[in-house]
């Protein structure tokens, strides 16, 4: 196999794998390390983005990309609004509780998709798009526009956290609870802001998997490991991390099918999963280990 | 006719409740005992289920096996395989706080769906292994019904007896303690890691052994048999709203779930056919609901855990020690 059989059929599908993986994995660490749990309906918040983007899509007749911020929106008030209904008064109970909670909203948030959308495989626009070729590199519009995605969202993510007051605060709260609570941070708001950010983000991730291949009820649970994967292979509270750490596991589950026989390219983010909590649970950046 | 067939309804559903039981006896010993997350539940299962398959058919030259063994040894290899499939992922993942193992569980349960699907030469892949015997299938229908039923319900009452003696031995105790204040639990001398093992693994077992008997039942096994995340919810919210913690707890919750859980699919089977599909996934919501007003408003469960003295004052939220955040909380907290 030449270079560029490797590149355009293994690499650049896992770098736009690893892409959309990335972002739901930025907002799974935002939650770990903020909040201090794992969010187990991280997949399927992702799955119910992916259709509200449909619903606009459909409904509305606009172009795939232009409905993308419209479910980015969406999502994130759904993220506050779960949070605020089902979780918030979890809070004081063992985190445990919550990630409890929270494999039960995924059941739900799956079975409102399931009734609103059916079980039909969509998708946003029909038709073949073939690859345009960049000096021997195949290359689709979309799979441009996901990677630009992960850029601009994260990009100004990074921006936020380190240059803004209340991204600092989101910061502060990671680092240390206890003494960003003492210096007059409000919780509330912090908490706030992460559902925002982590359920826009999620909203992204699943519209990127719908728009590069199909949509489906139950993607985003399919989704979840790969992205906590991610998460921890990058090290937890660690955005640049989270991002790294999607790239790889995404890339890694597509040289995969090269070696292991291809029904088991998913479990390659359970092995990456388990290797980094028994070698290094700190993941590759440093992060946290709950 | 209308009598025999209530008989039998009665049968299957006291049969399945009791296999469900087990299942739920079995997370108890991992959340109740020890407060470990287990989200791979139907993973164990379906372990289970395959093992004992493969022991005890005919031998079949499709596939690996079978061994055409006693139901005794398949039951006894079922429990075993399960334990050894929870064995290394404890090893890895009860160092962590128990979200790790939440997630591993998953992958877990992920992992052993795709080898069931493609290792056909071990599990016969999308068309599953038939012709499982059943103890005492032989005779009539009716019959061999009740003849499964009490033997399910010796299983079932066995496996409570032993749960329960080891609740309130040196072991439960212990197990409690390393649950509700781990750095204490430490300081006494107490290997947290291995303990921790030793519930996870025993839960497992359980849980496969569930998984033989359901196969045993169905005289066969596929895997389509049962929905991955259905099954581990509908045990999780058995356990948590039967009381976790409570052996007790775990099997009226597996009864009363499961007849709320049957008796909304009667419910559901009666509406016209477009409606049908819609209202199984408005089942699943609500299942799903159910869980969320438990966990809000009746956190201990409908049979809370039994504890002695009055220790309920002077509980904390310090079931994981080392987390700050959590230690700061503090006030009487449920039995988790």
């Amino acid at each position: 196999m030449d270079l560029f059989e490797l590149l355009n059929f293994y690499v650049i599908p896992g770098i736009v794998l690893g892409s959309i993986y990335a972002l739901g994995a930025v907002g799974i660490t935002l939650i770990f390390a903020i909040l201090r749990y794992a969010h187990l309906a991280h997949g399927d918040l992702a799955t119910f983005g992916a259709f509200v983007a449909l619903a606009c899509v459909t409904a509305m007749g606009v172009p795939p990309l232009a409905a993308l911020p419209i479910a980015i929106l969406v999502t994130a008030a759904i993220a506050v609004g779960i949070d605020k209904v089902f979780y918030e008064h979890l809070r004081e109970r063992p985190k445990i509780v919550t990630v409890m909670a929270s494999l039960g909203i995924a059941l739900m948030l799956r079975s409102v998709v399931q009734v609103v959308w059916g079980v039909d495989t969509q998708t946003y626009s029909r038709g073949i798009v073939r690859p345009e070729d960049y000096f021997g590199l195949r290359i689709r519009d979309r799979e441009l526009y996901t990677v630009a995605a992960l850029i601009v969202l994260v990009g100004g993510l990074q921006l936020f956290l380190t240059r803004s007051k209340w991204g600092k605060a989101m910061r502060a709260m990671s680092d240390n609870p206890n003494l960003a609570l003492l210096s007059g941070i409000d919780n509330r708001k912090v908490v706030m802001l992460t559902w925002v950010i982590a359920g826009g983000l999620c909203a992204a991730s699943g519209f990127f998997l719908g728009y590069n291949t199909e949509i489906k009820s139950m993607m985003g649970w399919h989704m979840l490991l790969p992205m906590f994967a991610a998460a921890i292979l990058g090290g937890v509270g660690r955005v640049e991390g989270a991002v790294l750490g999607g790239l790889i596991v995404g890339i890694a589950e597509e040289l995969s099918v090269l070696v292991i026989p291809s029904e088991y390219k998913a479990a390659m983010a359970f092995a990456i999963l388990l290797f980094m909590l028994l070698v290094r649970p700190t993941g590759l950046l440093k992060g946290k280990v709950l | 006719m209308e009598f025999l067939g209530l008989v039998n309804y009665a049968l299957f559903t006291a049969i399945f409740i009791a296999i469900y039981a087990l299942l739920a006896l079995g997370l108890n010993i991992q959340w109740g005992f020890a407060g470990l997350f287990n989200a791979g539940i139907a993973g164990f299962f379906a372990v289970g289920a395959y093992t004992s398959a493969v022991l005890t058919t005919p031998a079949d030259d499709g596939r690996l096996g079978g061994f055409d063994l006693h139901f005794v040894l398949g039951w006894i290899g079922a429990m075993l395989a399960a334990a050894l499939v929870a064995w290394p992922i404890g090893k890895i993942c009860l160092r962590f706080r128990s979200d790790y193992l939440a997630i591993a569980s998953i992958g877990v349960a992920e992992i052993i769906r795709l080898v069931i699907k493609s290792e056909e030469v071990v599990t016969n892949g999308a068309r599953g292994i038939s012709g499982i015997p059943r103890p005492a299938g032989d005779i009539g229908y009716t019959e061999s019904q009740i003849a499964y039923l009490v033997i399910v319900l010796a299983v079932l009452i066995a496996a409570y007896v032993l749960v329960e003696r080891q609740f309130n031995a040196p072991w439960g105790r212990m197990m409690r303690a390393i649950r509700d204040n781990e750095d204490a639990a430490k300081a006494m001398g107490k290997d947290v890691e291995f303990r921790r093992l030793e519930a996870f693994i025993f839960g497992a077992a359980l849980m496969g052994l569930g998984g033989a008997l359901f196969a045993h039942f169905n005289r066969s096994i596929t895997p389509e048999a049962i929905d991955p995340m259905v099954a581990t919810f509908l045990v999780w919210i058995m356990l948590i709203l039967g009381g976790s913690g409570n052996n007790r707890g775990a099997i009226l919750g597996a009864a009363v779930v499961w007849i709320i859980w049957s008796v909304s699919e009667i419910a559901t089977d009666r509406l016209p056919h477009e409606y049908a599909i819609q209202a199984k996934y408005i089942r699943l919501f609500l299942i799903g609901l159910m869980l969320q007003l438990v966990l809000r408003f009746r956190p201990e469960g409908l049979l809370p855990e039994p504890l002695r003295g009055d220790l309920r004052g002077s509980r904390r939220t310090t079931k994981s020690g080392a987390d700050h955040n959590q230690a700061r909380s503090t006030g009487p907290e449920i039995d988790l």
